[in-house]
């Protein structure tokens, strides 16, 4: 038995769509250290990442500014070339083999604009069919679909440039759809948006993961995107992978802190309460944190009460933000 | 390959017709343009006001050396002129979309736009071939029309390969559009004199490593049965075609090269 399993773990790893395997991205920069002379400084953006994604996943890749995050997301698609390991990314090598990639996979950089800017939306979608080489029919069919799903219908014809950001990100999430990727790829798909854009964009991504069995993975400041869709969750910090599992079980581990906002009468000393302590002050409010296995949301309440008149009260649960964030500090 | 075609064909028609909405905007750049490197031509008569030859070349037969060389720069400048917008999309990340998108990264470099405004230079170059063609004195056979056809592709070819070599020097440094360019235009100024009355270093610059000089001088000396001042092989007359597929080879894997070297931008 145990030979077996030790057999098996040695098998190929059938149906793996992106696999990473100590990856590296180094850096050269050049700083100046003195009038003329320039020094040469390395810096690790990713720094021996390794994780594996089955097909229909859905991933959350988060990080702080400068993590790495858009590094490795880079190197997935082929766009950089890693400095040290080995990615696979449905079966192939981005890097090496970037145009067969690109058939397979669907790219959309928040920050960036992949449509042509003087092209309206509709020949935009046009000249993507002859890019991509697909079949009119399958064409059509994710045209009219993407076009009813995200109601672009009013501005096909209007040229990008004209487009508001929600409007502009709902034709880059159809222009990366069109040649049916296996694997969707996103870089801060959501920055930027208001929170109509934004509902808006989880939910088709949401969709295409469950109804097509796209493999998505995402990157983003914003980890309400991940609380609304992911249920895997990787943390990466000065280029390592600290945190791979469910946003459950990072609450679970990193999230047993609770806040008590208080409105107090008139702006005071912040509260001196045993078992909690004040993160934050203005004016007459403040957020006390506290623990759920020391002290019940009531007992504080009251404590907060004996010491000063209150007014309102709400309790904060911890938020997936504050875990990530502790998470960066201790990590 | 066809489909290649085919695409190129949908991406510069878009620009194209994006271009000719504005007509007499459309005409005016061309017309300027048309002055502007005529300047250059004008540059050489002023020249020849004042000599009767340049190193043993006659008004006509210079004439005929810019001819070639402005018809061909202007064909790669059409073509491939796009590649002066390479450090811009370098630096603002715009290279990320290319790479991500299932066609070759220099395909799409150079169909991101055509500037037709090089239509004018392309007309002043050919007036000025056409009438070099008249003016010199040469009985034109056949063997002699077709190298100088074979002249001009060879040497858009030419320009085509030190343009995406040179081009390529963005992928390592920035700020490289003038060195780029120094190789570039200034292959195309090189071209338009007779290689002889440079000196020794320029000379072999052109030769062997900016081979501009395959672009007008030696297929000039064959059209006009000419000997070769610089005393060199015949046999260079007939190279212009091979030293084209050489740069050009050459510059497709310094391409490859840099294209991997690509860092794009932050976020």
């Amino acid at each position: 038995m145990a030979r077996l399993a030790h057999r098996r773990s040695t098998l190929p790893k059938r149906g793996l769509v992106i696999e990473l395997d100590g990856v590296e991205k180094t850096f050269t920069l050049r700083v100046k250290s003195g009038r003329v002379r320039r020094e040469r400084r390395e810096v690790r953006a990713v720094d021996g990442i390794s994780f594996r994604v089955d097909p229909g996943e859905l991933i959350g890749y988060v990080g702080p500014n400068g993590a790495g995050k858009s590094t490795t997301v880079k190197m997935l698609t082929g766009i950089l070339v890693p400095s040290a390991g080995r990615i696979s990314v449905a079966g192939l090598d981005p890097s090496r083999q970037r145009i067969k990639l690109a058939r397979r996979i669907g790219v959309v950089f928040g920050q960036r604009v992949q449509l042509w800017w003087d092209l309206p939306l509709r020949d935009s979608f046009e000249l993507l069919r002859h890019i991509y080489r697909v079949p009119e029919n399958r064409w059509r069919a994710n045209f009219d679909r993407f076009t009813e799903v995200l109601e672009l219908g009013p501005f096909l014809e209007t040229p990008v440039r004209q487009l508001s950001l929600g409007q502009r990100m709902r034709g880059e999430l159809t222009a990366a759809m069109l040649h049916d990727p296996e694997i969707l790829f996103l870089d801060e798909p959501t920055i930027g948006l208001d929170v109509v854009a934004k509902a808006r964009v989880r939910e088709f991504l949401a969709e295409v993961n469950r109804d097509q069995g796209v493999t998505v993975l995402l990157t983003t400041h914003d980890l309400a995107d991940i609380e609304r869709l992911s249920s895997r969750l990787l943390i990466i910090d000065h280029g390592r992978v600290i945190h791979d599992g469910t946003i459950e079980r990072l609450i679970a581990d990193y999230g047993e802190e609770r806040t008590l906002v208080v409105d107090l009468q008139e702006p005071a000393e912040p509260l001196e309460v045993d078992g909690a302590r004040v993160v934050r002050v203005e004016g007459p409010r403040q957020w006390l944190r506290f623990r759920r296995d020391e002290l019940t949301a009531a007992r504080l309440a009251a404590a907060v009460a004996e010491r000063a008149p209150l007014v309102d009260l709400t309790v904060e649960e911890p938020d997936i933000e504050d875990v990530v964030r502790r998470i960066y500090a201790e990590g | 390959m066809v489909e290649t075609l085919g695409i190129y064909r949908r991406l510069v028609g878009s620009r194209i017709r994006s271009q000719l909405q504005y007509r007499l905007s459309f005409a005016l750049t061309v017309t300027g343009n048309l002055l502007l490197s005529g300047l250059d031509f004008a540059a050489i008569l002023v020249l020849f006001g004042q000599v009767d030859a340049l190193g043993d070349w006659t008004v006509g037969e210079v004439a005929l050396l810019y001819g070639i060389s402005c018809v061909s720069f202007a064909l790669t400048d059409l073509a491939v002129g796009q590649l002066d917008q390479l450090p811009r999309m370098i630096r603002e990340g715009e290279f990320d979309q290319i790479l991500v998108r299932p066609l070759g990264s220099l395909l799409q470099v150079i169909c991101a736009d055509v500037a037709l405004r090089h239509l004018g230079r392309l007309t002043q170059g050919a007036v000025v071939l056409l009438v070099a063609v008249a003016y010199v004195d040469v009985t034109w056979t056949a063997s002699r029309i077709a190298m100088l056809l074979v002249a001009i592709v060879a040497g858009a070819a030419i320009f085509a390969g030190i343009w995406v070599a040179f081009s390529s020097i963005a992928f390592w440094l920035i700020d490289s559009q003038e060195v780029c360019n120094a190789f570039t235009y200034g292959g195309n100024y090189t071209a338009q004199y007779p290689v002889n009355i440079y000196g020794r270093w320029l000379r072999r610059l052109v030769l062997f490593v900016v081979p501009v000089a395959f672009v007008s001088y030696f297929p000039a000396l064959y059209v006009l049965d000419k000997p070769d001042p610089l005393g060199l092989p015949e046999a260079l007359q007939f190279a212009s075609p091979a030293v084209a597929l050489i740069t050009g080879a050459a510059a497709w894997l310094v391409w490859r090269t840099a294209v991997r070297r690509y860092r794009s931008v932050g976020s």
